[in-house]
């Protein structure tokens, strides 16, 4: 097979083209169609009809050129490429992390950066999931014994891909700075940082199989055909109150009982047996927001002021990239009173630094963000992450 | 900035062009809220201190290529999953855009926050007369409840006449 490519001058030269389209016996492969006399068409030819369109191509004096001359050995080298390929992917790392992906691909990935980054980077497994998926975090250290440590998950509401897309990119951030960027290597020199990319990964699944716009997780409730529970009114704080739903079909249901979501259970257990935890933060999407509690009452936290400092600050770096602006406030203030939620409980379990974000956008694409934009989100996210972790480092308490 | 008396909220608010940012208009409204009876839509009073931009030449390009088509358009996911869409489905999903602005309207409430999700289908219904007519099945997404709502609408179009929804 050989592929030509046809230089046209004129519309006239076009529509001869296009006639030699409609010719089905030639069984001719356009790679690029002809539609218009300012672009080539390159097409790819069976070894039988080449004779056949040199021709035609000649006796109407339109101009071509052969781009390949023999297809099938650039197929048989692109084949020896591709296995040598995937053997360096693992090591050279050419995960895409501009395109949203399977839960079995970030999973790879996950152990592709502890391996890469091996002298920080280490993957442990906090438990599993309703439909028995292991939930993976990476831990982020250089030493010691129970250092300070700074929680980050995303995914909790499985719908909001572009939190476990912007995890991912993160951890590769993290991982890939240390030793080169100074407030990250001075960060992780004193505390340690644990990672839960997919938090809810029966949803994530779901999403990729049946239903996109899926936000709980998938466990079976008593007395009713409605599956799941909202894993963000699943945390005990105010349980059960204002702004969450006791209906098991709402998207907005709270469980039985608080901690009744394995997920949520898996990560109160971890952050209660590591005792050392200094701020919980978790992503969200969408609606440019930065918040502190309180969600499940409309009153201002102790540390209020504090919080709001730091929260404009971290707003302030993640405008500075690319001008994304993120209001900052407590939860109930901000969007509304919703009860159960996860920052509600690790603040009032003593976590002071707990903030949750919404990332982009406000709605124009909602929760099918283009992919194109999850290198940028990640981007600004992680200056806002920084400040935060920036100012957990320098303030113990 | 928001001043409220009761029900009744007046608004200031800038408009701003999603296909072209610096195109802003300053606007005014007034909303009233009928808590006493649900099924009633909030009024509004709108003021646009200026004008819309002119957009006769896009509506134009995208009313002809429509009507030169030779099977009714048909379309499913838009955006897909990965927030893709194609350049010909633009104008399919402002107009979706712009008339699940109605629907929403009508079933707006102090205790709502409506946003269109995406759209599930759109079938193009065939005119005799010169209105474009498209029945829409879409997914609005319900901020306080986190719900996602099905709702079919039908919409009429003419670069002249504008959006009406008519069911």
């Amino acid at each position: 097979h050989q592929v030509l490519r046809i230089k046209t001058r004129n519309e006239g030269e076009v529509k001869k083209l296009q006639v030699l389209e409609s010719l089905e016996h030639l069984k001719l492969d356009f790679w690029i169609n002809p539609s218009t006399s300012s672009l080539p068409v390159d097409v790819r030819i069976p070894a039988n009809s080449i004779q056949a369109v040199k021709a035609f191509l000649e006796s109407c004096g339109i101009e071509y050129s052969i781009l390949i001359e023999d297809l099938q050995v650039v197929l048989d080298k692109e084949k020896q490429d591709m296995a040598c390929g995937q053997q360096r992917e693992r090591t050279r790392n050419t995960f895409n992390y501009g395109a949203y992906h399977s839960l079995d691909d970030i999973y790879a990935q996950l152990d592709n950066l502890a391996s890469e980054f091996n002298n920080i980077v280490s993957k442990i497994r906090i438990g599993e999931s309703y439909e028995k998926r292991p939930l993976y975090v990476l831990k982020f250290g250089t030493g010691g014994s129970n250092r300070p440590a700074i929680w980050l998950d995303a995914g909790i509401h499985s719908r909001e891909w572009v939190t476990q897309a912007s995890a991912i990119w993160i951890a590769q951030k993290i991982a890939s700075d240390y030793g080169k960027d100074p407030s990250v290597t001075s960060l992780l020199n004193k505390m340690d940082i644990f990672l839960l990319p997919v938090a809810n990964p029966d949803g994530y699944v779901f999403t990729h199989t049946k239903n996109r716009m899926w936000r709980k997780t998938r466990s079976k409730n008593r007395g009713s055909l409605c599956i799941g529970v909202d894993p963000n009114r699943n945390w005990d704080a105010g349980f059960g109150g204002p702004g969450a739903s006791s209906n098991p079909c709402s998207d907005s249901y709270h469980g039985p009982s608080a901690n009744s979501e394995v997920e949520v259970r898996s990560i109160v257990d971890f952050i209660k047996n590591h005792g050392n935890i200094q701020a919980f933060l978790t992503l969200h999407s969408y609606s440019q927001l930065l918040m502190y509690p309180y969600g499940y009452k409309c009153m201002e936290p102790a540390d209020y002021a504090e919080l709001d400092t730091v929260g404009k600050a971290a707003a302030s770096s993640i405008r500075s990239l690319y001008g994304t602006t993120f209001k900052v406030g407590s939860i109930c203030t901000t969007i509304y009173q919703a009860s159960g939620g996860s920052i509600d409980w690790s603040y009032d379990y003593g976590i002071k630094y707990s903030f949750a974000f919404e990332l982009r956008d406000t709605g124009r694409y909602g929760f099918l963000l283009p992919a194109n934009q999850i290198i940028p989100t990640a981007e600004e996210t992680w200056l806002g992450l920084k400040t935060i972790m920036e100012h957990v480092r320098d303030n113990p308490y | 900035d928001i001043g409220d008396v009761g029900l009744k909220y007046h608004l200031e608010l800038v408009l701003e062009d999603i296909l072209d940012n610096d195109s802003t208009v300053n606007c005014s409204a007034e909303v009233l809220y009928h808590p006493g009876n649900k099924n009633l839509p909030p009024d509004v009073q709108l003021t646009i201190d200026g004008e819309l931009k002119n957009t006769d030449e896009a509506d134009n390009i995208f009313y002809n290529r429509i009507k030169s088509l030779e099977k009714e358009l048909v379309a499913e996911n838009i955006p897909d999953s990965h927030g893709n869409m194609s350049p010909e489905m633009e104008p399919i999903h402002l107009l979706a855009w712009a008339a699940s602005g109605y629907v929403i309207w009508q079933n707006s409430t102090e205790n709502t926050n409506f946003q269109l999700a995406q759209i599930k289908h759109v079938k193009q219904v065939k005119r005799e007369d010169e209105y474009l007519e498209f029945d829409y099945m879409i997914l609005l997404h319900e901020m306080v409840s986190q719900e996602i709502i099905p709702w079919q609408m039908t919409v009429l179009w003419h670069p002249q006449h504008g959006v009406q929804v008519t069911q």
